[in-house]
C-alpha cells in the first residue's frame, strides 16, 4: 500500500473506504491471476513444447482434451478478455471492414479480427491444430469456427447437441452419445495416440468433483449478506471453463470456498450495506463490469447470482461421475442455454428462491439471440409468478456502441426507486 | 399460361386461399417453417403443408421478440398472434437457426394454432451418425403428425406422398431451366409467386397446375427475345416481389437463385425404390445447403460460384434479411471465393417492407452498369 493511502487511512473517521475496500477484496484473486497467466503462457508456448492446441466453444466437452494432453484454448474466454479490456470496438470495425455484418456476435467479430494481425490483449490466441465445436450454446459457433477451420487449414469436429424445447430424446441420447466416440476417435487421429479410458474415468471424476465445488462457492451467495456478487463470478468463472476436469480447479475452488465461508463468518460481504438482493441474467456487459457493480452498490444493492455462471455446473443432475462417458451426452445437451425458455424461467425461478432475490436484471444482449430471444416471456412469467420488479438493460457484451450509458443509468435509478418503494 | 393469376392471387393472398380450401374440403391445414420441413410426411398424413411467411407487423410481437430478430421471425410470431393464422390445425417448427428455435418456444407458448410439433433435425449433415439421426427424427415426426392429426402414415402413403414432390420439384426446376434459357419468358415475381404459391397450395391441385404452366412456358420460351444482364440471386427467403421488379427494371435479367424460397425447395429428389423413411432422410442430409446446417466447409460457396457458372451469369446479388446471422457469418467467404472467379457481387439487408427501395434501386443500378 501506498503511503498517501495508508495517510487516508489514517485522517479518515470510521469507516474509511480504502480499508474497507481492502477488507472487501477476495484474496484469492491473486492466485487466479497466477494461475490464468500461467495457463496462458503454456498455451502461448505450445508449439515449443509440442503440445498440441485446441480450440474449443465454451459449452463444450474439454474433458477429452485433458486426458489427451491437449492444451484447450477458449475464443470465447478470448472474446471477455477482449471486451474486458475495452478492444471490442475497434476489433468489431476491423471485423466489419472484413465484411462481417455488425449484427454479427462479437465475441466472434473481435476473435475473427484478432486473427489476421495477432490482434487483442494477449497478442492472439496459439495457433489451434484442431477445432471442437459444441452448438449447444448456439448456432453462431458453427459458422464462427467453421471460418477459423477455412484460415487455420485444420480439422474442426462438430459436437451435434440436438436442442431440448421439451424434451431431450432417445434419439438424441443415441446420437449424441454416438458422436461421444466420434470425437475421441477424431483426438486420437490429430494426436496420433490412443485414449487412456482409466485417466478418462478418472478426469471425468475430477470434473464432477470441480463442477460441485463451483457450484458450492455460488451457493455461498444464499447467505445475507452474500460474500460475493455475481461480478466475483463473472472473474472466478474462466477456471471451470477453461480447465475443468483438472486438479487445478478442484484446488482452486477448495480455497476459494473456505475465503467464502471465512468471509461469511468474519461478516464481510460484497457490497458493504446489502439490502437489495438481485439476480443477473444473461451474458456479463464486459467493458462496464465494474460501472455496474458500482452503480447498483450505491444503492446498497448486491447482485447476488446470475444464470450465467452457474451454466458450468447447472445440468450436473444428467451425469453419473461414474459413468462420465455415457453420461456426458445428456449432461453437455441440456445445459441452460440448450433447452426451451419455459424451462429457462423455471430455473431463473428456482434462483430468485435460492438466493432470495429481490428483483432480476435482465441484459439483453444484442450479440446473443439464444440467450436473449425468450428473455421478455421469461420476465414476464417470473412477474406473474414470484411478483418481484425486473429491468431489462439493452446493451452488448464486447461491442460499447451498443452501450448508452446515460439512458442505463436512468433505467437502474427508476428500477431502484420502485425496489426501495416495496 | 392462364394459370399464372392463380398463382399471383395465392401467393398474394395465402391465408384466405387456406381459409377457403378448409372450409370446402375440410382438409386440415398446417404450418411450417423453412424448407428442411420434411413435407413429405405432412401430405402422406393427408393434411396440406402451409409455409408460413407471416403478415409483418410488429404491434403484439414487439412484447416477446426483441428489435434485433428478423423480419421473418417477427413478422410471423405477430400473424400468428393477431390471429392471421387461426385456421390452422398445427404448426411445425424444424430446427434450423437460434431466432427460428427461440421463435418456437414462444410460439408454444404464447399463440394458439393448434398442436405444435418441434423437429429437432441434425444441423450437422455429413456423417454417418448425423444420416442415421436424420431417419430416426423422420421417424419421431412420423409418430407425432399421427398422433396430432389422429392419422396413420403407411409406408405406401410415404411413397405416394414423395412421388408427388419429386415430380413438383422436377417441374419447378424445369420452369427454372427454361427461365435460365431466356429469362424474357417470365417476370421473376410470378416465379417467385409459383415457388410461393407451390408452399401452400393442395400438392394434387399444385402438381396439375404446375403439369399445364410448364408446358405453356415451353410453347412461349422460343417466342422472346432474351433481356437484360444474367444474374444470380443468393440468400434466405426472399419475399418482396418489388425486389425482382426493381432487378428487371434496371436491367437485370434473374436466371438463378440459391434461396430457400427458390432453388433449395426444390433441389435434390427422393429414391422411391428403396426404404422410403431412408430416401426422404437421404434428400434432407443431401440437398444443398442452408448456412445454418453444416457439410463441409465449401459447399456452400461451391454451389454458388458453379451456378453462377453454369448460368452464365454475370453477377451475383446477396439478399439477406438484416439479422440473420447464417447467412451473414457465409457472406465474406462465398464473395471470396466469387470475387477469385471474377464473377462481381453486392450484398443488400432488405428489411420487411422494404424502406430503403430508393437505395436498393440506386445500388442495384449502379452494380447492374458495372457488369
Amino acid at each position: 500500500m501506498s503511503l498517501t493511502k495508508r495517510e487516508k487511512i489514517m485522517t479518515t473517521d470510521g469507516r474509511t473506504t480504502d480499508a474497507e475496500k481492502e477488507k472487501r477484496k477476495i484474496k484469492s484473486v491473486k492466485k487466479m491471476k497466477e494461475i490464468m497467466t500461467n495457463y496462458y503462457i503454456e498455451a502461448k508456448t505450445a508449439e515449443q513444447t509440442g503440445k498440441k492446441v485446441a480450440w474449443i466453444t465454451s459449452g463444450g466437452p474439454v474433458e477429452p482434451l485433458i486426458v489427451m494432453d491437449i492444451i484447450p484454448v477458449y475464443p470465447e474466454n478470448h472474446g471477455a478478455m477482449i471486451g474486458a479490456s475495452k478492444m471490442g470496438v475497434d476489433l468489431c470495425e476491423k471485423s466489419e471492414q472484413m465484411g462481417y455484418s455488425r449484427d454479427l456476435c462479437s465475441y466472434a467479430r473481435a476473435d475473427i479480427a484478432c486473427t489476421p494481425v495477432n490482434g487483442g490483449p494477449i497478442g492472439g490466441l496459439p495457433k489451434p491444430d484442431m477445432l471442437v465445436c459444441c452448438n449447444n450454446i448456439c448456432g453462431t459457433v458453427l459458422k464462427w469456427y467453421e471460418i477459423q477451420a477455412r484460415y487455420y487449414k485444420v480439422p474442426l469436429f462438430i459436437l451435434d447437441t440436438p436442442f431440448c424445447h421439451t424434451e431431450f430424446s432417445d434419439e438424441a441420447r443415441k446420437y449424441v452419445r454416438k458422436q461421444v466416440d466420434e470425437y475421441i476417435l477424431f483426438l486420437e487421429t490429430v494426436c496420433g495416440k490412443k485414449c487412456d479410458y482409466d485417466r478418462m474415468a478418472e478426469v471425468g471424476k475430477l470434473s464432477v468433483k470441480g463442477q460441485r465445488l463451483w457450484q458450492e462457492v455460488l451457493d455461498t451467495a444464499a447467505h445475507k449478506p452474500a460474500p460475493m456478487s455475481a461480478f466475483d463470478a463473472f472473474f472466478h468463472l474462466a477456471l471451470i471453463v477453461t480447465l475443468r476436469g483438472t486438479r487445478t480447479v478442484i484446488d482452486y475452488y477448495t480455497g476459494l470456498l473456505e475465503e467464502m465461508k471465512e468471509r461469511i463468518n468474519s461478516g464481510i460481504s460484497a457490497v458493504p450495506y446489502e439490502k437489495y438482493r438481485l439476480l443477473w441474467d444473461n451474458l456479463p456487459v464486459w467493458y462496464k463490469t465494474k460501472w455496474l457493480s458500482e452503480k447498483f452498490a450505491a444503492h446498497d444493492a448486491c447482485l447476488v447470482a446470475d444464470t450465467y455462471t452457474s451454466a458450468w455446473c447447472g445440468s450436473l443432475k444428467y451425469i453419473d461421475e461414474n459413468d462420465f462417458l455415457g453420461t456426458m451426452a445428456e449432461g453437455y445437451s441440456r445445459i441452460y442455454l440448450n433447452i426451451g425458455v419455459d424451462e429457462m424461467a423455471e430455473t431463473v425461478i428456482g434462483m430468485v428462491d435460492k438466493y432470495d432475490a429481490d428483483g432480476v436484471v435482465m441484459h439483453s444482449n444484442r450479440s446473443c439471440k439464444p440467450y436473449s430471444l425468450g428473455q421478455y416471456d421469461i420476465q414476464r412469467i417470473v412477474q406473474e409468478k414470484r411478483k418481484i420488479p425486473t429491468l431489462m438493460i439493452e446493451a452488448d457484451m464486447v461491442d460499447e456502441r451498443s452501450f448508452s450509458e446515460s439512458q442505463i443509468e436512468t433505467r437502474i435509478d427508476a428500477f431502484m426507486e420502485v425496489l426501495k418503494a416495496r | 399460361m392462364n394459370n399464372l393469376d392463380l398463382f399471383r392471387w395465392i401467393a398474394n393472398n395465402p391465408d384466405s386461399y387456406a381459409r377457403e380450401l378448409k372450409k370446402k374440403t375440410g382438409r386440415k391445414i398446417v404450418g411450417y417453417f423453412c424448407s428442411y420441413t420434411p413435407e413429405e410426411v405432412i401430405v402422406a398424413a393427408g393434411a396440406v403443408p402451409f409455409r408460413i411467411f407471416g403478415r409483418g407487423g410488429i404491434a403484439l410481437a414487439d412484447a416477446h421478440l426483441q428489435a434485433y430478430s428478423c423480419s421473418l421471425v417477427r413478422g410471423a410470431l405477430e400473424d400468428a398472434l393477431s390471429g392471421g393464422l387461426d385456421f390452422l390445425d398445427g404448426v411445425v417448427f424444424p430446427h434450423t437457426c437460434d431466432s427460428i428455435q427461440r421463435l418456437s418456444d414462444i410460439w408454444r407458448i404464447n399463440a394458439s394454432t393448434g398442436f405444435h410439433i418441434d423437429v429437432v433435425l441434425p444441423v450437422k449433415l455429413d456423417t454417418r451418425s448425423s444420416k442415421e439421426y436424420m431417419a430416426d427424427v423422420i421417424k419421431k415426426f412420423i409418430r407425432d403428425i399421427e398422433k396430432s392429426l389422429g392419422v396413420v402414415i403407411t409406408a405406401d402413403d410415404l411413397k405416394a406422398s414423395a412421388d408427388k414432390y419429386n415430380q413438383i420439384r422436377a417441374y419447378l426446376k424445369r420452369i427454372y431451366e427454361i427461365r435460365s434459357e431466356n429469362p424474357a419468358v417470365i417476370r421473376s415475381s410470378d416465379l417467385h409467386a409459383i415457388i410461393k404459391a407451390s408452399m401452400v397450395m393442395e400438392r394434387d391441385i399444385l402438381l396439375k397446375e404446375l403439369a399445364s404452366f410448364t408446358e405453356d412456358l415451353k410453347k412461349e420460351a422460343g417466342k422472346r427475345m432474351e433481356r437484360g444482364k444474367r444474374v444470380v440471386l443468393a440468400g434466405g427467403i426472399c419475399n418482396l416481389p418489388d425486389i425482382y421488379s426493381i432487378i428487371e427494371d434496371s436491367g437485370g435479367a434473374v436466371v438463378w437463385d440459391d434461396f430457400c424460397t427458390g432453388s433449395r425447395y426444390f433441389q435434390g429428389g427422393i429414391d422411391l425404390n428403396a426404404d422410403i423413411i431412408q430416401s426422404i432422410a437421404g434428400r434432407y442430409s443431401e440437398r444443398v445447403v442452408c448456412p445454418a446446417k453444416h457439410s463441409g466447409l465449401f459447399p456452400r460457396g461451391e454451389h454458388l460460384v458453379k451456378i453462377a457458372k453454369d448460368n452464365n451469369a454475370k453477377g451475383v446479388i446477396f439478399l439477406f434479411l438484416k439479422f440473420c446471422d447464417p447467412h451473414s457469418f457465409d457472406y465474406p467467404y462465398m464473395k471470396e471465393m466469387l470475387d477469385k472467379e471474377g464473377i462481381p457481387s453486392m450484398l443488400f439487408e432488405i428489411e420487411e417492407q422494404l424502406p430503403s427501395e430508393g437505395q436498393f434501386k440506386t445500388r442495384c443500378g449502379a452494380f447492374l452498369e458495372m457488369l
